[in-house]
C-alpha cells in the first residue's frame, strides 16, 4: 500500500481513527539508521495489501515522538484499530518488518 | 554459482565486492541487515583520506552504488553455517536458503557490546541506548550517563554535554582510552560528571529506565544515579560463532587472521573489524577488503 507522511495535525485521523494495521515509522532526517530503514519499510509497504503505512518525522512533530515516549529512532509502532499493539526500535530485517504487522 | 561469497555488507564486504568484480568474478553479499554496517550510526565522518566530512549514511550509499553498478549481488539472511565441500563452500542461511562458492570472504564485522545485565534488551528503546547521535535529542535538558572510556563514549559525552542537563560518565577505569583532547575538554564542563573504577550493575525503572545502580570496583559501594538515559559504549563485540568450524576464533571471539587477510583454512578469508587486529576504523576495513578479495582472485585463479 501507499506510504503517507503524517504530522501532528493529520496523526488522529490517518492513524489512531483508521480501522485495521497501521504501521508508523518514527524517523529523523539526520538519523543514519532511519534512512537505512526508510526504503526497506517502503519495500514492506509495496507488498503487503492489509497494512497502511505511515511516516511521521520526529523533527517536526515532538509532540507525537514525546506522546508515544519515544526516545530512540527509528522506531516502528504497529496500531491495530487505533491502538498500539508492537513495536520495535532500531533497523530489524525486511522479515522482521513483516512479523511486526502479524502481532 | 558464485566465484565469491562475501558475508557482510558493511564497509569490509562491500570493499572486497568492488575488487572481487573488478578482478571479474562473480560475487555475492549476504547482509543480514541492511548494507552499511556500524558507520550509519555515525553522523559525521572526518577521518576517511580524500574525503574531508561525509555522514556515515552517505558513505554506505556511495560505497553499495559502487559495489552494485560494478555488478555485485546483494541477498539478505542470517548465515547459519558454512560448509567446506571439497573445495566448494555451501553457504546456508536462517531461512534454510543456500550459496555456493569457490572462496568466502568473512566481513562480519562486530556490534555494540550490551553491558549483559538484567533488563537491559526491555529497556532499549525505553532509555538505554548505543547510538546517541540518533537518541540523544530525545533526553533534551535531561540527566544522562554514558557508560565507556574509549573515543565513541567521551565523543557521546561531549556532544550529550551540549544538549542534556547532566552527563554522568561512567568508567570502570581510573583512566579513558580515548583521545586525550576529549578527555580535557569534558574535564571543563560543569554539567559532566565522572563516576571512574565504577560499573553499571542495575537498571531501575518500571516502564522506563528512572535510575541505574553504580558500583564502585574498590569499595564495592552501590549508588543509585537518577537518569532518564543511559548510553551504552562499551566497545564492539564480533558475532562469528556459525564459523568456528571453519577459522580459528580468539578468546574474544574474533577470527585469527593477520594483515593478509588469510584465516589458514584455504579459500577462506577474513576482512574487517571481524579479524583480529589493532586498529579497526573504515579505512582498515576498506583496506582489508580490498587485500582478502584480491587473494580471493588469486586463489580460485590458481584452483
Amino acid at each position: 500500500m501507499a506510504v503517507i507522511q503524517a504530522n501532528e495535525a493529520t496523526f488522529k485521523n490517518e492513524v489512531l481513527n483508521a480501522q485495521g494495521t497501521v504501521l508508523v515509522d518514527f524517523w529523523a532526517d539526520w538519523c543514519g539508521p532511519c534512512r537505512m530503514l526508510s526504503p526497506m519499510v517502503d519495500r514492506v509497504a509495496s507488498r503487503v495489501e492489509n497494512a497502511k503505512v505511515v511516516k511521521v518525522n520526529v523533527d517536526d512533530n515532538m509532540a507525537l515522538a514525546q506522546q508515544y515516549g519515544i526516545v530512540n529512532i527509528p522506531c516502528l509502532i504497529v496500531f491495530k484499530d487505533g491502538k498500539e499493539v508492537n513495536r520495535s526500535v532500531g533497523v530489524i530485517p525486511e522479515k522482521s518488518i513483516e512479523e511486526l504487522l502479524k502481532a | 554459482m558464485y566465484d565469491i561469497v562475501i558475508i557482510g555488507a558493511g564497509t569490509a564486504g562491500m570493499s572486497a565486492a568492488i575488487y572481487a568484480q573488478r578482478g571479474g568474478k562473480k560475487s555475492l553479499m549476504l547482509e543480514k541487515l541492511t548494507y552499511g554496517g556500524q558507520i550509519i550510526n555515525t553522523p559525521d565522518i572526518e577521518n576517511y583520506p580524500g574525503i574531508a566530512h561525509i555522514s556515515g549514511y552517505e558513505f554506505s550509499e556511495k560505497l553499495y552504488r559502487q559495489a552494485s553498478d560494478l555488478g555485485v549481488k546483494l541477498e539478505h539472511g542470517t548465515v547459519s553455517s558454512v560448509e567446506d565441500e571439497g573445495g566448494l563452500f555451501k553457504v546456508k542461511t536462517g531461512d534454510n536458503s543456500e550459496f555456493t562458492g569457490r572462496a568466502v570472504i568473512l566481513a562480519t564485522g562486530a556490534r555494540n557490546r550490551h553491558l549483559g545485565i538484567a533488563r537491559e534488551n526491555e529497556l532499549v528503546g525505553k532509555g538505554v541506548s548505543y547510538c546517541a547521535a540518533c537518541d540523544g535529542m530525545f533526553f533534551r535538558k535531561k540527566d544522562v550517563a554514558v557508560n565507556g572510556g574509549g573515543n565513541t563514549a567521551l565523543g557521546d559525552a561531549l556532544y550529550l554535554a551540549g544538549i542534556c542537563n547532566k552527563v554522568y560518565l561512567i568508567h570502570r577505569r581510573d583512566q579513558f582510552r580515548g583521545a586525550e583532547r576529549d578527555a580535557e575538554k569534558l574535564k571543563v564542563l560543569d554539567n559532566v560528571e565522572f563516576v571512574l573504577n565504577s560499573t553499571v550493575t542495575k537498571l531501575n525503572g518500571d516502564t522506563k529506565l528512572e535510575s541505574i545502580d553504580v558500583t564502585d570496583k574498590n569499595s564495592g559501594a552501590v549508588k543509585t544515579i537518577p537518569v532518564s538515559g543511559l548510553f551504552v559504549a562499551i566497545g564492539q563485540e564480533p558475532e562469528n560463532g556459525a564459523f568456528a568450524n571453519l577459522v580459528n576464533l580468539d578468546a574474544k571471539g574474533y577470527i585469527v587472521a593477520g594483515e593478509d587477510c588469510l584465516t589458514g583454512h584455504s579459500g577462506v578469508f577474513a576482512a574487517g573489524d571481524c579479524r583480529t587486529k589493532s586498529l579497526r576504523q573504515l579505512t582498515t576495513a576498506a583496506a582489508d577488503g580490498a587485500v582478502a578479495a584480491t587473494a580471493a582472485c588469486e586463489y580460485i585463479d590458481r584452483l
